[in-house]
């Protein structure tokens, strides 16, 4: 009775009309009828993409900065949030000279996951204080064999010459609910302009 | 004598490669009308709107890897597909294209054989046809296949009768059993339908399951049979089966329009005051679009109504459709007896 559409239901014997089932055939041929020319539902995939939810969860990217240095420091709290256990990285120690390649003195030599592990939940990149791992709405292609979803850095870092959009999914609010009060003092003193 | 016997092959040729086009294009035809009627858009990618599709088709059913089950009788598993192909094809010599026409010194028709008996040849030779699916099902050894075959079997014993009485009233009402006389007849006159209503509906229902058709098409059967009596069936061996269905649906379009429709003949043709060669092509043209339209009805009605339980198949066709059936022929004789029209 929620919804007010529930019917009582009658047994009784059909009448005539309805017995020759015809008038029934034919009211149904004409709703068929009038479908044809109705505007199909269909998106022609490789030549036209529905649009992606703003916060759709695809594969990975880690984030440069502006200057093109990679902000990951291979702290590793994203492996610890990860529940698929999909990530793992070796960390190295900035040499000098690579101070364009990586932000800080500690960086990721190695950085893998795991797609066939990873259930894109996204709390690698809610545990991420770097700002440098997002999911993006990018799919994950399809492979033949399974090393092939061991997504290294390769894959993962972001091209200078291809950028990706994370506003959606980093809004300044969530940057600063993230970074706290401190995080946010220390960002002016080193990051005025508010970079990502 | 060389000049008939020419003109006759041409004619064989011609209605053979129509029948194969036309049966080409139903699938497409079938694929957009069901893929329209569903909102969405069918197949487009095999040239403009996709019309190469059946080209394609017609490639990958002859490049399918062909399985020939191991303890099937393979004899009799290639002889399935042939005899429904063979017969399929067979139906459509009786039928009469266009009116006929002068030309090379004689009288030209556009019908393969006007044998005075052309109904009850279509009537054998479709009922032929049914060795084919019960020959293909049945050497298969698959029960699926067994059961499909049975049902075919079965369904089309049962609706040839019905079928079979329907037309007994329009042969009383004509007093011929040839086609080209049939459709003459109804040139410059009512066409049948409207002397025969209850009569070409029990026609249209009974080709229905002739052909098995949905909601007619337990043979088949998808949801219960797998593919029915062409479960064990692959490459072009299938495909023959599936044409083949295709083809009695383009004869039985034509058989209908020839015999309920007018056939070949134009509304208010003597009005027109055309004649010759010019009038021949319309008259086909016509003919060809009645086919055409009969041809959609066919995937009109697959495409709205769901698959007819088994037990209400068989009630249809015996407790309805026949005593329909054999009342509409009294009916007939009844009219026929008020007119003064019994000879």
């Amino acid at each position: 009775m929620l919804t007010n559409r529930s019917k009582q239901v009658v047994k009784r014997e059909m009448s005539l009309a309805e017995k020759l089932y015809l008038p029934a055939i034919f009211s149904g041929m004409a709703i068929t009828f009038k479908h044809m020319f109705k505007k199909p539902a269909t998106v022609k995939y490789p030549e036209e993409k529905r649009e992606m939810a703003p916060i759709y969860r695809g594969h990975h990217v880690l984030k440069r900065d502006n200057a093109g240095a990679e902000r990951c420091t291979a702290c590793g709290l994203c492996a610890v949030a990860c529940p698929a256990e999909a990530i793992t990285m070796d960390a190295a120690e900035r040499k000098p000279g690579e101070e364009l390649l990586y932000r800080e003195e500690k960086y990721a030599a190695k950085y893998e996951i795991n797609m066939l592990r990873c259930i894109f939940c996204g709390l690698c990149e809610e545990a991420c204080p770097k700002e440098a791992i997002f999911l993006t709405d990018t799919i994950v292609n399809p492979e033949y064999a399974r090393a092939g979803f061991i997504y290294g850095k390769d894959k993962l870092v972001e091209r200078m010459d291809a950028r990706i959009d994370v506003s959606k999914r980093q809004t300044a609010d969530v940057a600063m609910f993230k970074m706290g009060e401190s995080a946010a003092k220390h960002n002016q003193l080193y990051n005025p302009k508010g970079e990502q | 004598m060389v000049t008939y016997i020419l003109i006759k092959f041409v004619l064989v040729l011609f209605v053979f490669l129509l029948a194969l086009t036309v049966a080409a294009y139903s699938t497409y035809g079938e694929r957009k009308v069901s893929a329209l009627m569903q909102d969405r858009i069918g197949p487009d990618r095999a040239g403009p709107y996709g019309l190469l599709q059946p080209l394609a088709d017609g490639i990958k059913m002859f490049t399918k890897e062909e399985l020939i089950p191991t303890n099937s009788s393979k004899y009799l598993f290639v002889l399935g597909p042939s005899i429904a192909m063979l017969t399929a094809l067979m139906a459509g010599v009786v039928i009469p294209w266009a009116g006929p026409i002068e030309a090379f010194g004689q009288q030209l028709t556009f019908q393969v054989s006007d044998i005075n008996i052309g109904i009850l040849y279509i009537f054998s030779v479709v009922s032929i046809g049914v060795y084919g699916i019960m020959i293909g099902g049945w050497a298969s050894n698959n029960k699926y296949s067994l059961l499909g075959a049975l049902r075919a079997s079965s369904q089309m014993i049962s609706y040839e009768i019905a079928m079979g009485l329907a037309i007994v009233a329009l042969v009383m009402k004509s007093g011929t059993l040839s086609l080209g006389e049939i459709v003459t007849q109804q040139q410059g006159d009512w066409i049948n339908v409207v002397y025969q209503p209850l009569g070409f509906l029990i026609f249209l229902i009974c080709a229905f399951a002739e052909t098995n058709r949905a909601p007619f098409d337990l043979p088949e059967c998808e949801t219960e049979l797998i593919g029915g009596y062409h479960t064990e069936y692959s490459s072009m061996k299938l495909g023959l089966f599936l044409f083949a269905e295709y083809i009695n649906m383009f004869v039985s379009s034509a058989v209908i329009s020839a015999l309920y429709f007018g056939g070949y003949n134009l509304p208010f043709q003597a009005a027109l005051g055309l004649e010759g060669a010019w009038l021949a092509v319309l008259q086909f043209g016509f003919f060809f679009l009645k086919i055409v339209f009969f041809i959609f009805l066919f995937m009109w009605v697959r495409w709205t109504i769901p698959r007819f339980r088994y037990d209400q198949l068989l009630h249809l066709g015996w407790k309805i459709l026949l005593p329909l059936a054999i009342l509409n022929i009294i009916i007939t004789g009844l009219v026929m007896w008020a007119n003064g029209s019994l000879a």
